[in-house]
This record gives C-alpha cells, structure tokens and sequence, in this order.
C-alpha cells in the first residue's frame, strides 16, 4: 500500500549548494496542492562551505513536529551518506549520487543511483541544474505532480527566460528519468486536498503579526537566527508608513525602539542570545520609565558565539533576569509557527496594556523551519492601544500615578500637552527624581502590579492549552517550540495506553499559575523536557510553583523528536 | 494660566516667556558649574524660537549635565548612560515634527556613547546635540574624562593622563556632522544664539560647549584665556578650513565652525515609498500562500 505520510532528508555540502533550496522546493510544491510539511533546516555558519541538511515532513493529516529519523534519505555526497543513512527507518529509501556515494550494503533499504551531476553536465550543459534535476527524480519517484514545480521554476525565473527554459529542461528530464527506474518503495504522495494553506517560516508569522498589531518601528543589528526580520521589515514598513533602521549596535537598537515608542509608535527589535545581552542595559530603562515594547529573541545554542545557526532554548533565564536591579518583564514563548503569530500580536498588546517590555523567545528552529498553517483568523487577537490622559487635567497629570492594576495612562509627545519627562532615576508619581525609600518601594510594587493584572488575562485555557488524557498519571510542562514533539509523543503514549497530558503555557512570565498548579496536583508525576543543560524552565516551574519536576534535558543543537520525549514517558510510567 | 493650557493656543497668539520653559525643579548642579550658563542659553534658544513646550523633547544620558531634562517643562527623557543619541534617533523616526535636543557631558558622548555619536552624525538625525565638556567625571566625582587634558592628574589617572584628549570638533566633523559648533557657558547669550541656530539647522547639529566643572576642574581662567570668536567672514561651508581650525588647538574658536545642507534621516526614510497604505494582513499573506 502506498504511503502518503514521510520524511525526506537531504544531506550535502554548502559548497555545491542546493541542499536547503531543493528541499525548499520541494516542500512548497507539495503544500501548493494541500499537503502539509513541517521542514527543519541546519547549516553550517561558514558562508561558504560545510555540511547542511534539510528535512521535510510531508502528510495528508497535520503534523506537528519534524518526526523521527528519516523514510527517505537524498546524499548529495559520501559524508551526507554517512552521517545520516543510521538516521533511515526500515524500508528507507536511499537516493543518492552514484559518483559520488559508495553505500554500504544493507538489505533494509532501497537504493535508487543516478549520477545527477554527470547528468547535468555532459546530457544537460547546465551543471547548476543540477538541483533542479534532483527535484525532477523526486517528483517522479515520490508522486509530486510535476505541475506545481513547474509554476514554481517559471514564477522564479520569469525575467530570465533562458534560465526558465534551462531549469524546465532539467526538471523534465528529471521526472522522465524516474520513467526507466523500477520503483521498489512504497512512498507515494497522489493527491491532497488543494485547500490552500499557507507556507511561512516563524519569523515570518512573527512579523506579520507585529505588522498587524500595529508596529511601525523597527530596530535591529544583524544577527543569526533573527535577521530576516530585519530584512523584512526594512523592506515592508516603508510601504506602510513605518520606518525600519538598521543600529549600530543592539544597545542603539533596543535604545532607539525606546525611543520611538516613548514618542507613540509601537516599536520592535528582534536579536538572538548575543544581542539580547547587550540589550538588557536598556531593559531596566523601558521597565523603570513603563515604555511598551517588544524584544523578539531567537535563541541559538550559546555561551558566546558559541553554535550561532543552530538552536537551544538557553536564554530563558536571561530573558526573565537579565539585567541590574528588580524589575517586572513579560516573557512569551510561542509554541508553532501558526502560533508566532498569535503571540506576536499579544506581544504588542501587553506591551501596551501594561506598558513594560514583552520578550518574545523563538529559537533557531522555530525562526528558520517552515509549516504549513492554516486560516488566519485576525479576529480573535484583539489590537490593543496604550491608555493615554484623555480628559485629564495637565496642569495635574501624573504620569506615574499610583493605581489599583499598577497602570497610568502614558502621554504623547506633540499629541498631548502633558509633558512629563521619561526617567531612568526612581520617581515620584509625575516623574520627577526621588529617592526616598517609602517611594522606591510604593513605585516597586506599582510596576510589579502590573503582572499581577495581566496574570489574570493569560491564565486560561487558549494561552495556556492542555492536551492528553484527562486522568494522566504523567503530565508534561513544555515551553516554546518543543510542543509539536510533546504533542506527538503524548498521541503515540495514549495509543499505548499510557495516561499521560501536556501543559503548554504561552506565558512564561507571569505564569498561569492557577492552570498550572490545577495540572500538576492531577497528576502523579510532572516531566519537563527542554533544549537546555540546566533545566532552565524547570528552575523556574520549582521557584514559582514548588513543582519538583522530572527533566529531560537535550543540548547539541538539535530539536527533540517525538521518539526521544516518548521514551522518556515510558521510562517514568512502565520502567519506574 | 495653568502652564499646559497654553500649548493649545495658536502659535504667536501669545509670547512664550523664557520662564515658561522652566519645570520649576531647582538644578543640583553645584555653585559656578558651567552648566548653569549652558541651561539658561537653552531656556533662551526655546524662547527665541516660540517653540512649543509639548512639542520638543529633551534626551540625555548620565552625568551631571544629563539632568537637564528635569529643569525644563518641556517632553523629556532621563536615559541610560551613553544612550542618549539612539533614544533620540527612535524620537526623531517615530515622530519628525518634533525638536529634539540631546544634552549631554563628555563623558555621556565621547566615552560610553562615542560609537552612537558617530553613527547620528553620519545618518544626519536632525536634532542639536549639546555637549557639556568639563573635561572631568562630575558625578562620580573627578576621574579624568576622555576630553582631559594630556597628563592630567586625577583621582583615577594619579601619574597624569596618557591618552591623547578627543576633540570633539574632529570627531563631530569627521563623523559627518552637518552643523557644528562650539560655545562658552560663560557667554550664555552667544550660547543661547547658537542652540537656536543648532535647532533650526534641519540635520545632526552638534555643539561643543566648554562649561567647567568649578568643583573638580576648574578651567574658567583657562578658558577665558584660550576662548577666541571666529573672524566675522568666516566661510562655514568650507570643511577642509572647518577641520583646521579644529586641529588649532592654541586657541577654542567660539560660534559656527561648519554647516552643510544634507538631507535628514527622517526625511530620507519617508521618501522611501511616497505612496503608503494601511497594513492588511490578508493581504500581506498572500505572499506566502
């Protein structure tokens, strides 16, 4: 019976190039007809040269994580063959370059040589069509309706009418190569739903819901995982009367997102762990003088430059910490890239409600991979502008007042006659320096209110979602981009007959501390499985809950795959 | 009247007095500090111009002169130290009607912040930077200063300064600094008159203003001594004798050294795309449909 249900890996080096693109491709073509994919993507930091590999998971039902191991596996070269083909389930598919790869033998694959480059060369005369080529045999081979390519190819190249026709020559001899090869697998793509879907990477979402959410400032220094932010906003926010402004440095950049929105505009800056450090000199500043604004961070695997294209989520610490003195942040995680976009837009809206900065924490693979995602549904995240002092007395206007939620309403320069001057020193209620004790205690707990109010917005069901067995022995607290492999892992549980839940809050700070707490005391035992040594999220769970967790830690750059957070399941339900 | 009041008044209904632009805050500076004279120049420029309280915004970072903001009823923000310019470049592109002055010392701009000076300067942010050279820490209470002078001995250089001293007029003018000049706190009015000319250049206007420190590095006989106003015909658009003149370093001209004209940042930005529209997100997401 065929299978509509894989995963293609494709393993090359960066020199020869193609590896992300072609997989790249390959994917948009399938969600263009209604499959959805999930893709993951790795690459060295050198611009040039080094092993890369790209993977892409293709269903005809949702899926949720990048799965495990591989079904079919695309070598570019020997090393991509070798570091990859243990990766390969049973009956895997091996298709590779057969100048280029000498696979061992093993009876539990099936291999499909051809040798793509000489192709290219001596039948094709376009060795950069190689690519291409490679594309064709998948289709062919795997059941993609060579159509869709073909759109693609032609959109891409339609000023370069050459190149189209060179590129189509390539894709077609591809596909009616695959014509003389006896097919001995059983992955076959067919038909899907043609429901149009979108195709977006994380950062993608996020900046369309930012964009959305009314930001017209953008600030940033260019930095992997997060620079494609950048780059889009400089390119968008213009057309939509905002401005974008490549900084100096990521002091100047989150320094200037201050700027703007002390003078009205909501405003972004998006940085990985190395910027974020820089920037959480101002961090204390937009806390102290209550400024609205939004830090994205897209953690990579640190200390110090330490791996920069590949992901951790070793910043969470820093994001609810970092930075001098005792200060209210709110920290965010979002969970899939349908769900950047939700938690980007709340971003700027509890930015604006409680007018304190909201970090926003992606990872490398959240920011870079692509999902297919479904409607958009804008209706439901509510755009939220900050209080202002309409109706109040300037004369009388008090910019820090003292009030029951810990919120005062901001005023605008030029818009609004109630000067006021923005301070880094403790303040008094209209902001002038004073730095009694009795005041920098009162002027504390105000701005601490104010998560003790947004707390009460976010400790529910759609931020905080809770999927599993109602009666779990077993219940697992994930954060961020982990939650498509706990999600799977937990279905793969259930269908064992194991009782297990999960907990997803997309509010790190304030926690959701009655649904949490609500959780843990259902349950018997609580794992907590994060892309960290420490056990960062766990820390955090066990200062502000007491919870003693089980943790599963994974470090080495990698996401967790559903297998790895199942077996973990196992060992604490069957084997304890 | 109540203060606040009369920002809805049409303009030149009513002359803005220069007490107007007084927050009412009393300055910590101490006794004879230069920054007395740099602060009334201030109050005078704004009156000089009529501008309107709740339309200027006045940024600095850390160091005595960076309480400025607090003594005038104007916009303001008391930053975080050296971060004076970026915060007001975000002012500035959010917001291009308002005036923007940076006040700050030498160590607030040519120490912790020098990198964000030159990159202001470069990107033209139309807004008059002001900066309060005492050629020593103040607030922290006499260390050397990167504008002290060489084998200056303070409390943290006890064998004397070794590092050449920055002049601000170079770097302000290498930097691309589209008006610069510098000022004395013992003329206020002559200050006064080349804020308003910073205010009014449509660029980065930067202005170096010798305003001693009469606790910890007392330069007033110096000064008066070494101050000298540029000759009456000189040509400020010339850049090559705008940067010997800032190489001369027997005497400190006083008055406009250079001004171009050069297109702001928050100009050049807004010309991008001179047809814009409002954000629809079904719109934007057919790109990745």
């Amino acid at each position: 019976m065929a299978k509509d249900n894989f995963i293609i890996r494709i393993g090359g080096d960066t020199a020869v190039g193609g590896v992300i693109s072609t997989g790249d491709n390959f994917a948009a073509a399938a969600a263009r007809i209604g499959f959805r994919t999930f893709t993951f993507r790795t690459y060295p930091s050198e611009i040039k040269g080094g092993h890369a590999w790209f993977q892409v998971r293709i269903s005809n039902k949702p899926v949720y994580s990048l799965g495990d191991g591989c079904d079919i596996l695309i070598a570019f070269d020997q090393h991509a063959y070798e570091l990859h083909q243990g990766d390969l389930s049973q009956n895997g598919v091996l298709l590779y370059d057969s100048d280029l790869v000498q696979p061992s033998p093993n009876g539990n694959i099936i291999r499909y040589g051809i040798p793509f480059q000489k192709i290219a060369r001596q039948e094709l005369e376009f060795v950069r069509g190689t690519n291409v080529l490679i594309l064709g045999v998948m289709a062919g081979l795997f059941g993609l309706p060579p159509a869709s390519l073909k759109e693609m190819v032609k959109t891409r190249y339609k000023r370069r009418a050459e190149l189209m026709e060179k590129n189509i020559q390539a894709l077609d001899y591809g596909y009616e190569y695959t014509k003389t090869i006896q097919k001995e697998d059983k992955f076959w793509l067919g038909t899907a739903d043609h429901v149009a879907r979108l195709i977006m990477t994380g950062n993608d979402a996020i900046t369309a819901g930012a964009l959305h959410a009314g930001c017209r400032y953008f600030a940033g220094y260019p930095i992997t995982p997060a620079s494609d932010i950048l780059e889009t906003m400089a390119s968008q926010l213009p057309r939509f009367g905002g401005v974008c402004l490549q900084a100096e440095d990521e002091m100047a950049a989150l320094a200037s997102v201050i700027g703007a929105s002390y003078a009205g505009t909501k405003a972004m800056t998006a940085t990985s762990g190395p910027g974020f450090s820089l920037m959480t000199e101002l961090l204390g500043l937009a806390s102290m003088a209550e400024i609205p604004l939004v830090i994205v961070n897209s953690q990579r695997s640190g200390p110090s430059t330490g791996m920069p294209t590949k992901l951790e989520q070793g910043d969470l610490f820093q994001a609810l910490y970092g930075g001098h003195g005792d200060f209210p942040r709110i920290v965010l995680a979002p969970a899939s890239v349908q769900n950047c976009f939700r938690v980007s837009v709340l971003a700027f809206g509890l930015a604006e409600k409680y007018q304190c900065p909201v970090i926003l924490l992606s990872d490398q693979s959240l920011s870079h991979r692509t999902e297919t995602i479904g409607h958009v549904d804008t209706d439901v995240f509510p755009v939220v502008d900050r209080l202002r002092p309409d109706g109040v007395d300037p004369e009388t206007y008090l910019r820090y007042q003292y009030t029951d939620d810990g919120v005062s309403p901001m005023a605008i320069p030029g818009l609004d006659s109630h000067t006021y001057v923005a301070p880094g020193l403790e303040h008094d209620e209209r902001g002038h320096p004073q730095l009694s004790p009795e005041v920098h205690e009162r002027m504390t707990a105000k701005r601490f209110r104010k998560l003790d109010t947004a707390r009460l917005e976010i400790d529910n069901e759609e931020l905080c979602p809770r999927y599993g067995d109602d009666q779990a022995d077993l219940g697992i607290i994930g954060w961020g981009a982990t939650q498509g492999s706990i999600r799977e892992a937990v279905d793969r549980a259930l269908a064992a007959g194991l009782k297990v839940a999960a907990m997803h809050p997309r509010v790190l700070n304030p926690l959701p501390e009655e649904r949490l707490r609500e959780f843990v005391s259902s349950v018997k035992h609580v794992l907590v499985p994060e892309v960290n040594y420490q056990g960062q999220f766990a820390h955090h769970l066990a200062a502000n809950l007491g919870v003693q967790a089980i943790r599963l830690n994974k470090i080495g750059g990698l996401p967790f795959t559903p297998g790895e957070i199942y077996n973990k399941i196992e060992e604490v339900l069957v084997h304890a | 009247m109540p203060d606040g009041a009369k920002v809805a008044r049409a303009p030149g209904a009513e002359v803005i007095s220069v007490k107007e632009y007084k927050s009412g805050d009393k300055p910590i500076w101490c006794p004879g500090c230069g920054d007395f004279g740099v602060l009334s120049a201030t109050y005078k420029a704004l009156a000089a111009l009529q501008l309107q309280r709740h339309e200027v915004v006045v940024v600095s970072g850390i160091g005595c002169s960076s309480r400025t903001p607090y003594f005038l009823s104007t916009f303001g923000v008391h930053g975080v130290h050296g971060r004076s310019l970026p915060i007001a470049t975000g002012i500035k592109l959010a917001n291009p009607a308002l005036t923007i002055l940076v006040m700050g010392g030498d160590g607030d701009l040519m120490s912790i912040g020098t990198g964000h000076f030159t990159h202001a300067a470069a990107r033209n942010i139309d807004l008059t930077c002001v900066m309060m050279d005492n050629q020593t820490y103040g607030l922290t209470k006499a260390q050397s200063s990167p504008t002290s002078f060489l084998g200056h001995k303070s409390k943290s250089t006890p064998y004397g300064v070794v590092a050449k001293p920055i002049n601000p007029v170079l770097f302000a003018l290498a930097s691309g600094a589209s008006y610069v000049a510098r000022g004395y706190s013992a003329r206020p009015n002559d200050l006064a008159d080349i804020i308003a000319g910073g205010i009014r250049h449509p660029g980065f206007a930067f202005i170096h203003v010798q305003s001693p420190c009469a606790e910890f590095f007392n330069t007033y006989d110096y000064y008066d001594e070494h101050v000298e106003s540029l000759p009456p015909d000189w040509d400020a658009h010339d850049l090559k004798a705008a940067v010997d003149l800032a190489l001369t370093e027997e005497k400190r001209h006083l008055g406009v050294i250079y001004e171009e004209e050069r297109t702001a940042l928050s100009d050049a930005v807004r010309k991008f795309e001179p047809d814009t529209k409002q954000f629809d997100l079904t719109a934007y997401l057919q790109r990745f449909s």
